[in-house]
């Protein structure tokens, strides 16, 4: 994640409250979703931006999990993510997404 | 889920962008804070 969307995202965590911020990403593989995830999470596992060692704790889903689509509108849901599913990995990248977060959440 | 909540829509170039997650967002309820596309290299 970029070392600006690492500040923006600290900078709503801080102004909302972390239990208060949900971040949805889209990712285009499991690798970039875990490593998204972790940054929100865990904090940056590269080691160079803001979230470096900031353990933010985010509630964090992939666009392309169950979980999330079932609360979105099927019309919306395939005018705008449809061919995406299609295309990508998408249980790939929700088990991905979800170990992240299982991880985090265990502690 | 998503009703009331704050959101950031974190979207990817090479997978769904920004503008699409906060799209299913803001139909589902929730209030878009960020939205965003990156692009991985």
């Amino acid at each position: 994640m970029d070392l600006e969307n690492q500040a923006r995202i600290k900078q709503l965590a801080e102004q909302y409250g972390n239990e208060s911020l949900i971040v949805v990403i889209g990712s285009g593989d499991a690798d970039s979703s875990a490593l998204v995830a972790e940054t929100v999470t865990t904090g940056d596992p590269s080691y160079a931006g803001p979230l470096t060692e900031v353990q933010l704790g985010l509630a964090v889903y992939h666009i392309l999990e169950p979980e999330v689509k079932e609360h979105i509108p099927p019309e919306v849901y395939e005018e705008q993510v449809a061919l995406m599913e299609l295309a990508l990995d998408a249980e790939g990248i929700a088990q991905a997404t979800k170990k992240i977060r299982d991880d985090a959440s265990a502690g | 889920m998503f009703a009331g909540k704050k959101v950031v829509a974190f979207g990817e170039r090479d997978g769904v962008q920004g503008p699409a997650i906060a799209e299913c967002l803001a139909a589902a309820g929730a209030d878009v804070v960020f939205t965003v596309t990156e692009c991985v290299v």
